[in-house]
């Protein structure tokens, strides 16, 4: 299972990472592996205000829908329009595939985060669970 | 053998009838339709004889599967036999002959068989009132919720907005009380895989409009604490809506009403014992308790003095729900079932449908994990999740592979809450020969993933068609002919 160092890591499996003050987020490899053959992303429209853990966007794949949540609250900055024609990039690369980026109105709200450690760790918990 | 589309075997001027000589004076079409209402393009119809009509459609329908051919596992679908006195009883002349807009003195029959089975279904459900018109269980979810709705404006409350709906449900309950304008709120199951108390807290508040459960759970365990449950909505102010879809587990041993449901869905299409899959025919009477009885759709059908009436002086109605009745034929299948059953009938149902599952899954989990490991009622679900991490094999394989078995796989990956999940309901009409039969092929398939993966990764083999590309599927659905265009 691929979990870079350099991420911030949620409990709903999705990754964060800041960059020019841009929260970039995706799903995490597990997410992707989990949710199966990935066919349609539903991505937020640009400029929308959102609210941290709220339900952003939505990713079909061929098992099931999933939700996405907000890993923090601001207005969507980018959005990844390379997966309206292919979804499937996230299958291939999830780390790479951003689903959308947030210009934050509270940086601090990413300290809930896990770093890739902990979301290891996580993880394995989840597993043992069921 | 593949077979083409009808339109394949299409011979330009071929015909499969032949009309007598024209004995009335011919009238130009242009002379009795506006130009606007006529079409320019000829249809795109086959052209076939009525011999290549009878075998196209004749060979297709020998490649379909059905339970009157085999084992149908098929988790919450209740996919138990459907006897076939129920069609004898729905095909009586009385029964086919009628018209829903003919006069209520002309369609007596068809009244008290609507009026007894309503009866009927509330003594087995605990409620006290209900209505036959949704075609579906999601239909009747959709009414459910409406009624909710109704319910709480009369009350003036409209700031209840929220339904609580479990991580395990069936997806139509989130998609139901979205549609019908509900805020959705998932609550999550605890280690036992039943509705945790501590999520449930959390959302016991003014916005509180009500829950969706079933029970039996989608993981085919009995919700317990269903009591502490409807105590704690109710005391928030909110309502408890009931879907039947596991209905078949409970019979004549527990009703809704009674664990302190306010509105229930019944699939008469599943529990009752009538034809479905392939998207119908359905039915999902509601059925309520005394505080939302003034809510239901009209017409509510009443009797007085030995006589049916449509009676449509109901206030508060959420109006009709459907355009007519119902599916009339559905409700008089169901209600030959439950008149042939009887009550202890239904009791012993629920009892060997459960007594089935139990023995199914004792024989399979000394192979497949079984995640909640506790007796079940009428399902069970199976996780590939081991199995995919040691051999590469996940829960699809091994689905795929029971076809080339000749049975119809459980339902996979559903409920979203167990990785890999395989869902099996055998139902009570399964005998042990067959429950055996199910058991020797899936531990033989176990086998096969762990010596010859590849047997599973490609099948099914000898099927008609083989597996088939779902992400081609999902992505680019080819639904109709598209042929030279």
């Amino acid at each position: 299972m691929n979990i870079p160092g350099n991420l911030k890591y949620a409990k709903t499996h999705e990754w964060v990472r800041v960059e020019d003050k841009l929260a970039y987020m995706g799903i995490t490899d597990y997410a992707q592996e989990s949710l199966g053959d990935i066919v349609y992303v539903e991505i937020p429209e640009l400029d929308a205000g959102i609210k941290k853990g709220e339900e952003t966007a939505t990713i079909e794949s061929v098992k099931a829908v999933s939700v996405i949540y907000a890993p923090a609250s601001g207005t969507i900055a980018k959005v990844n329009e390379n997966l309206d024609e292919s979804p499937e990039l996230i299958n291939q690369k999830p780390y790479e595939a951003f689903i959308f980026a947030i210009e934050m109105s509270d940086p601090t709200e990413l300290e809930d985060l896990m770093d890739s450690l902990a979301y290891e760790e996580f993880l394995k918990q989840e597993e043992e669970k069921h | 053998m593949k077979d083409g589309l009808i339109f394949e075997i299409s011979k330009k001027g071929r015909v499969g009838y032949n009309f007598p000589e024209c004995d009335v004076p011919l009238v130009p079409i242009e002379e009795i339709f506006k130009e606007i209402y006529l079409r320019v393009d000829e249809p795109r119809l086959p052209e076939v004889s009525e011999l290549d009509l009878v075998r196209h459609y004749t060979n297709l329908s020998r490649k379909n599967y059905g339970v009157d051919l085999g084992f149908y596992p098929l988790g919450s679908c209740t996919m138990k036999y459907n006897p076939k006195v129920n069609e004898e009883v729905a095909g009586f002349s009385g029964f086919q002959q009628v018209h829903p807009l003919q006069p209520e003195h002309s369609v007596q029959g068809v009244l008290h068989v609507m009026h007894n089975i309503t009866e009927k279904l509330c003594e087995l459900t605990g409620m006290k009132w209900g209505s036959l018109q949704p075609f579906a269980g999601a239909h009747g979810e959709f009414m459910g919720m409406k009624l909710f709705r109704a319910y709480f404006e009369k009350q003036g409350e409209r700031q209840r907005t929220k339904i609580l709906v479990p991580d395990s449900a069936h997806g139509t309950n989130p998609a139901s009380a979205h549609i019908s304008g509900f805020e959705v709120v998932e609550i999550k199951s605890n280690h036992q895989g039943i509705v945790s108390l501590e999520s449930l807290n959390e959302h016991m508040d003014e916005k509180l409009a009500g829950i969706m459960l079933t029970n039996p759970n989608t993981l085919g365990l009995f919700e317990k604490d269903i009591r502490e449950i409807a105590f704690r909505v109710h005391n928030a102010g909110g309502l408890l809506y009931y879907d039947g879809a596991n209905l078949n587990a409970i019979m004549g041993r527990s009703r809704p009403g009674d664990m302190g449901f306010d509105v229930v869905h019944l699939n008469l299409h599943k529990t009752f014992s009538t034809p479905h899959g392939g998207g119908g025919p359905g039915s999902g009477p509601v059925l309520v308790n005394e505080k939302l009885i003034p809510f239901l759709p009209v017409p509510d059908i009443v009797e007085r003095q030995g006589s049916y009436h449509f009676d449509y002086n109901r206030q508060d109605s959420i109006g009709r729900i459907s355009g007519f009745y119902g599916n009339i034929a559905v409700i008089i299948k169901a209600y030959a079932y439950l008149l042939f059953m009887g009550k202890n009938g239904l009791k012993s149902c629920s009892e060997r449908a459960v007594l089935n599952a139990n023995y199914l899954k004792a024989r399979l989990e000394t192979r497949y994990y079984l995640p909640y490991n506790h007796y079940c009622k009428h399902e069970f679900v199976l996780s590939a999740k081991i199995i995919k991490e040691k051999f590469g094999i996940r829960a699809l394989d091994i689905a795929k592979r029971l076809l080339d078995y000749g049975v119809h796989p459980p339902t996979v990956y559903f409920p979203l809450i167990v990785q890999e999940a395989l869902m099996v309901e055998p139902t009570e009409t399964e005998s042990k020969e067959s429950l055996d039969m199910f058991a020797d092929i899936m531990l033989r398939i176990y086998e096969e993933a762990k010596n010859s993966p590849d047997l599973l990764k490609t099948a099914p083999t000898l099927t008609p068609v083989r597996r088939i590309d779902e992400v081609l599927a999902a992505k680019k659905p080819v639904v109709r002919w598209q042929g030279d265009e």
